[in-house]
């Protein structure tokens, strides 16, 4: 998983800053041409302070939603129906748990330490996908994120993995890979539920009730809401619009659920075979801010539980700095 | 009677492997360090994937009636036959690295000893185990002596973690009175005490070069009961928990 296409900012950050941050006017001329020419910014490059700042942020907060993002699944490892189950749930969270380090890397190229995103993170400066401040209440819950939270992921990341940031973009490109794979355990356990007992079947569609709305929040608010300057999209930080993933993704996953016999809780919910654009009710962008500012169902348990890790941790992360005895025993 | 001596160790090792790999697995996403959630996820799935070769292993051999899943999810809390050291709860990362070093090593001692088992299953799955077991053990050995000699702090919860459950650790050579001596007269494998000795003997000089003390084994009551299928408070909730969703429809697909 699991990087959102939302990109919180701070309510006085909201506009992009460049007017007030004086780069040079020749090197940034450079600079976006070099973009332009579909060239890969690296570390060492210079780069416009805003850039800089929107990339931290970007990466960081999609490092913070792996992190935060194996916990609600992470919760069914213990639970998990059967060997194949078990062992393919407790390898997808390891991967997501990969993919936090993978991005934490990227974002630490910027200049941003670990600590310090973490320290963000547990402060609530620093935010996450609002996906995952909702509960997994079921093993139907586990099925939903893997098979259509994945897919959402992936049409995000996908177009992120074609952006200017060279060590963003590689990173993407092996989490993308693994995706993939999440994608097909969740797809086939989601069947599972969904052509199996009638129980199964009510628990899946239960699932899917609920996880609708947070689904649709997914890909961030629609693009004439969006904050976001196409300075962004030029820099290719931002790679497509909320309203345009968005549409990809139930292009491709909302005929495969009703393929299922499954429904959806949303009766305008359809295709305009004329625009080839999906139609929706609103899927209350209010309930989404509310959830993105702390309101949510789980923000506070998810925060807690990182806290409680970075406590009960600090005594070996401390252990781990001791400069003096320094063992040199080789790992393999 | 081979059968039910070979069904006795194939039951106790899979259980065991099992549930510390629940435990472990109990990690992810709470680790000290990010790469140590990786590395507990990693090696709780390596033993989860021994146990489910090891009941599979009884499912083939028709030492088992029924399938592995229903071996391992839908069992009486009496038929375990792990040992105590495994059901306690993760507690904190000194308690958890302590008995992942402990145990490994014991893990691996009997996987080694299993290499040239006369029954040919073990043989193969030890062989194939092999190369798993070395990097589990390189991982405790190295995290042993780096917070063995991490300070103060980290010495002291180490060696307290290590007297707290050097006995339970014994408890994984529990002796299987009934069924052990045929299993050495077959040459199954060499049986328990002998591998309790090669077990210290492993044990031993990585505990030396962390400065931590090995306490008086003599002195020690072992951890025993758990082979006889009497277990702590904390293997039935874990039973629960583990079943709760397979139990819902044990007939279904899940």
């Amino acid at each position: 998983m699991y990087g959102g296409g939302y990109i919180f900012d701070e309510p006085n950050n909201k506009q992009l800053r460049e007017e007030k941050v004086h780069d040079e006017p020749e090197k940034l001329a450079a600079f976006e041409e070099r973009i332009a020419r579909g060239e890969k910014i690296e570390p060492g490059d210079w780069m416009p302070t805003e850039y800089r700042r929107q990339l931290i942020r970007l990466i960081e907060q999609h490092a913070h939603s792996e992190i935060i993002g194996a916990l609600p699944e992470g919760t069914w490892i213990t639970r998990a129906p059967g060997f194949k189950r078990k062992l393919a749930l407790i390898a997808k969270v390891q991967d997501e748990i990969g993919h936090g380090q993978l991005l934490y890397n990227a974002a630490e190229t910027l200049g941003k330490t670990r600590e310090e995103m973490i320290n963000d993170l547990l402060s609530g400066k620093s935010k996450y996908s609002n996906v995952f401040n909702y509960p997994a209440k079921t093993w139907a819950d586990v099925t939903v994120i893997g098979f259509l939270i994945d897919a959402a992921a992936i049409v995000n990341q996908v177009a992120n993995s074609k952006g200017s940031y060279g060590p963003y973009c590689r990173a993407l490109e092996r989490i993308c890979y693994e995706e993939s794979f999440h994608l097909k355990q969740g797809q086939d356990a989601f069947i599972e539920l969904a052509t199996g007992t009638p129980d199964q079947k009510a628990m899946l569609q239960d699932a899917l009730n609920r996880w609708w709305k947070p689904i649709m929040h997914f890909f961030g608010p629609p693009d004439k809401a969006s904050l976001h300057s196409e300075k962004l999209m030029e820099w290719k930080v931002k790679m497509a619009s909320n309203d345009d993933m968005r549409n990809q993704f139930l292009d491709t996953y909302v005929p495969k659920i009703w393929e299922l016999d499954m429904t959806l809780p949303d009766p305008a919910l359809h295709k305009n075979e004329e625009t080839g654009r999906w139609e929706y009710s609103d899927p209350d962008w209010d309930e989404f801010f509310r959830v993105i500012n702390g309101g949510g169902p789980c923000n506070q348990e998810r925060l807690q539980v990182r806290k409680w890790a970075e406590e009960h941790g600090r005594w070996v992360r401390k252990a781990l700095m001791q400069p003096t005895e320094k063992h040199a025993m080789p790992v393999a | 009677m081979l059968n039910k001596a070979l069904t006795d160790l194939l039951t106790k090792m899979a259980d065991d492997e099992l549930i510390l790999g629940h435990r472990n697995s109990e990690w992810t996403g709470l680790g000290p360090v990010m790469e140590e959630d990786i590395a507990f996820s990693s090696m709780a799935q390596d033993k989860i994937g021994h146990a489910w070769a090891l009941y599979n292993i009884m499912e083939e051999k028709q030492l088992i009636g029924q399938s592995a899943d229903m071996f391992a999810f839908c069992r009486a809390e009496k038929d375990f036959k792990c040992s105590h050291l495994v059901e306690l709860p993760n507690a904190g990362y000194d308690f958890s690295l302590m008995r992942h070093f402990l145990f490994d090593h014991a893990e691996a001692i009997r996987y080694e000893s299993l290499q040239d088992s006369s029954f040919e299953p073990l043989q193969h799955l030890s062989k194939k185990v092999k190369g798993e077991l070395k990097y589990h053990t390189l991982h405790a050995n190295a995290w042993v002596m780096q917070l063995g000699k991490g300070g103060e702090e980290s010495y002291d919860r180490m060696q307290t973690a290590l007297n707290e459950i050097i006995g339970l650790a014994a408890g994984i050579f529990e002796p299987s009175k009934d069924y052990e001596d045929i299993l050495i007269a077959e040459k199954v494998y060499p049986g328990e005490k002998e591998l309790y000795t090669r077990w210290l003997e492993s044990i031993y000089p990585v505990l030396v070069k962390s400065s931590l003390n090995l306490p008086d084994m003599a002195g020690l009551t072992p951890g025993y009961g758990g082979r006889q299928g009497k277990h702590t408070a904390y293997l039935a909730p874990l039973l629960k928990e583990m079943g709760e969703v397979f139990n819902l429809d044990v007939d279904a697909n899940w």
